[in-house]
């Protein structure tokens, strides 16, 4: 199989959501201290640190998305990208807006919604990058002689719903949104979960990928529960979104109907992730022992995530449950603990399948232990968040000074516990981010045709 | 599929939402928003539940509190919240926005009704 300029941007993607999960992480933890002491760091106030954590995590999610797409269609699929300077070109649009982005957070200059903050204008180079990659996706994909797993479906779905619903997210500009309070709220979290619909469909799709591949077995992508999954997160993204807005004014049938299309897809990759890690034999899963055990978690967080998403999808439990940090919990869950770790196998994937064992050391003793700690740690962020969440949603006083007195102790456990999570992905992503760099190098790795001789 | 989707996104834009007993946000409301987004409020309050967990929810802050209360922490900041130094025509737009803001609705609900099955239906709620 011959190289592209896709393999090496797709690793490079990956590098750089690396580093942004890393830089994400530490603004996630300042937050936390400044949740308990507002004092904490002035010259970088919660204002910006919110948007930097979570702008940083979100850049996560998509570099490795995309440069997971990026990767396995030249390398793992045959396909080679029919437009490769499109990808290096998409690269660089993302790296200097996000910088610019960065740079407005940081400088305190605002003006967009809640979760897209910056300065509308800047939506345009990051709307135009996705326009370029769904024409070198399409383009590429269209090659491929048989019908397309679900993967693919998968992929191109999240990429031309990331496009509709980044569309809708700015409709607030049209006077006809704006002008009703009501109204721009519910269209802004219409798009934001349609949103977190197409990056999870690019992220479902990495984990069917993966999983398929390691397995050796590609009736895992082509089987008709993986097709369930697809057809039920499609609908999930587009009529599953209003559990977010139960409580403002809108009409009955719009909470009646997200109550019912709610949180079904979650079940379906549980139970696919499951029976493949049943038929998985002893050798497979000790070859591919990192991603194993990131997709492993990624399941097990799911189950967790589902009971909670299925709670809060209850509008008589959501009464409760709404704007407290239960909220925050789930999302942690489905972020960190779904999306990352799914997305954490995709890239030592890459690096076991790129680099020889004597390089990557199979099972690195580091990299277990950044699991661990990642995943504990993890717990009791989430039961801590679960617990504050509780406290404030069942306060039935007035002083919102003394209902954040009353969750304090959660509060502490929550900061605390958010820097071992911290520490412990900083030690995954430090031996990633090194061993992707190592599949990079143009000096050549014994016993492995590097990215770069190929290229050449 | 896609077809109901757009369908569906026409009727939410159009009729699910609409709050027919409001007027139009007038000109200092709509200045006070532009304010509210460039200070980034949202960080740290919520309107309606949704937003930052930092402060408290704003949905009622004018008929629970009143504006002079509401004009007295935003000029001179809290424990919890700093002096961000607005100019006085800043801090008229921003309670003018939250007088508007006030007048969508009540948050948490006041009077609603749960259904046998789970649902909710709020006094609130468009017919």
């Amino acid at each position: 199989m011959n190289a592209t300029t896709g393999n090496v941007i797709g690793i490079r993607f990956m590098r750089l959501g690396l580093l942004a999960l890393a830089a994400g992480m530490l603004f996630g933890v300042i937050g936390g201290f400044q949740f308990l002491f507002p004092e904490f760091l002035q010259e970088l106030l919660f204002t910006k640190t919110r948007p930097l954590h979570v702008s940083l995590v979100i850049a996560w999610i998509f570099l490795a998305a995309i440069g997971g797409i990026y990767f396995y269609l030249p390398r793992r699929c045959d396909l080679s990208l029919s437009w490769p300077s499109a990808a290096t070109l998409h690269y660089w649009v993302f790296l200097v807006t996000g910088l610019v982005i960065l740079a407005c957070y940081v400088g305190g200059r605002f003006g967009g919604r809640e979760y897209l903050e910056y300065p509308a204008v800047l939506s345009i180079p990051i709307f135009l990058s996705w326009i370029i990659f769904g024409l070198n996706y399409f383009r590429t994909v269209q090659k491929s002689r048989e019908p397309w797993p679900v993967y693919f479906w998968m992929w191109g779905t999240g990429i031309v719903f990331f496009l509709i619903t980044f569309t809708e997210a700015y409709l607030w500009l049209i006077p006809f949104f704006r002008d009703s309070m009501v109204r721009e709220i519910i269209v802004q979290w219409k798009s934001y979960g349609a949103l977190t619909g197409s990056w999870n469909m690019l992220v479902y799709g990495t984990a069917i990928f993966v999983a398929s591949r390691i397995s050796e077995n590609p009736g895992v992508a082509r089987s008709k529960l993986a097709y369930s999954l697809y057809f039920l997160g499609l609908f999930n993204l587009m009529f599953g979104w209003a559990h977010h807005t139960y409580l403002v004014p809108s009409a009955t049938w719009i909470r009646t109907f997200a109550y019912a299309v709610s949180m079904t897809e979650l079940l379906i990759l549980g139970k696919i992730l499951w029976d493949w890690r049943a038929s998985l034999e002893e050798y497979q899963v000790h070859r591919y022992c990192n991603a194993y055990r990131f997709l492993f978690a990624a399941d097990m967080w799911i189950f967790v995530n589902l009971i909670l998403a299925l709670i809060i999808s209850v509008p008589a439990f959501n009464l409760v449950t709404h704007g407290t940090h239960i909220t925050v919990a789930h999302a942690m869950g489905s972020t960190i603990g779904i999306n990352t770790m799914i997305l954490l196998a995709s890239v030592f994937y890459v690096i076991r399948e790129e680099l020889p064992k004597s390089v990557h050391a199979g099972c690195s003793r580091y990299v277990a232990i950044g699991y661990r700690t990642t995943n504990i740690s993890l717990a009791v962020f989430f039961a801590a968040l679960v617990v504050a969440g509780l406290g404030k949603g069942f306060y039935d006083g007035e002083s919102f000074q003394e209902m954040m007195q009353s969750i304090r102790p959660a509060l502490l456990v929550f900061a605390v516990s958010g820097i071992a999570l911290m520490v412990g992905l900083w030690v995954v992503i430090w031996h990633a981010f090194r061993l992707l760099g190592l599949v990079l190098s143009p000096e050549p790795v014994v016993g492995q045709a590097s990215l770069q001789r190929d290229s050449a | 599929m896609c077809a109901a989707f757009a369908v569906y996104s026409a009727v939410v834009y159009t009729s699910g939402t609409e709050t027919p007993h409001l007027e139009p946000i007038s000109e200092p409301a709509r200045a006070g928003q532009q304010v509210f987004q460039e200070y980034n409020c949202i960080a740290c309050h919520q309107f309606y539940g949704l937003g930052g967990y930092m402060g408290p929810d704003l949905t009622n802050v004018i008929s629970k509190r009143g504006p002079i209360y509401a004009r007295a922490f935003i000029a001179s900041g809290s424990a919890r919240m700093p002096n961000f130094k607005l100019s006085e025509p800043e801090i008229s737009a921003l309670i003018e926005y939250l007088t508007f803001v006030d007048g969508t609705g009540s948050y948490p609900p006041e009077n609603y009704q749960v259904n046998w099955y789970g649902t909710v239906v709020q006094e609130d709620d468009p017919q």
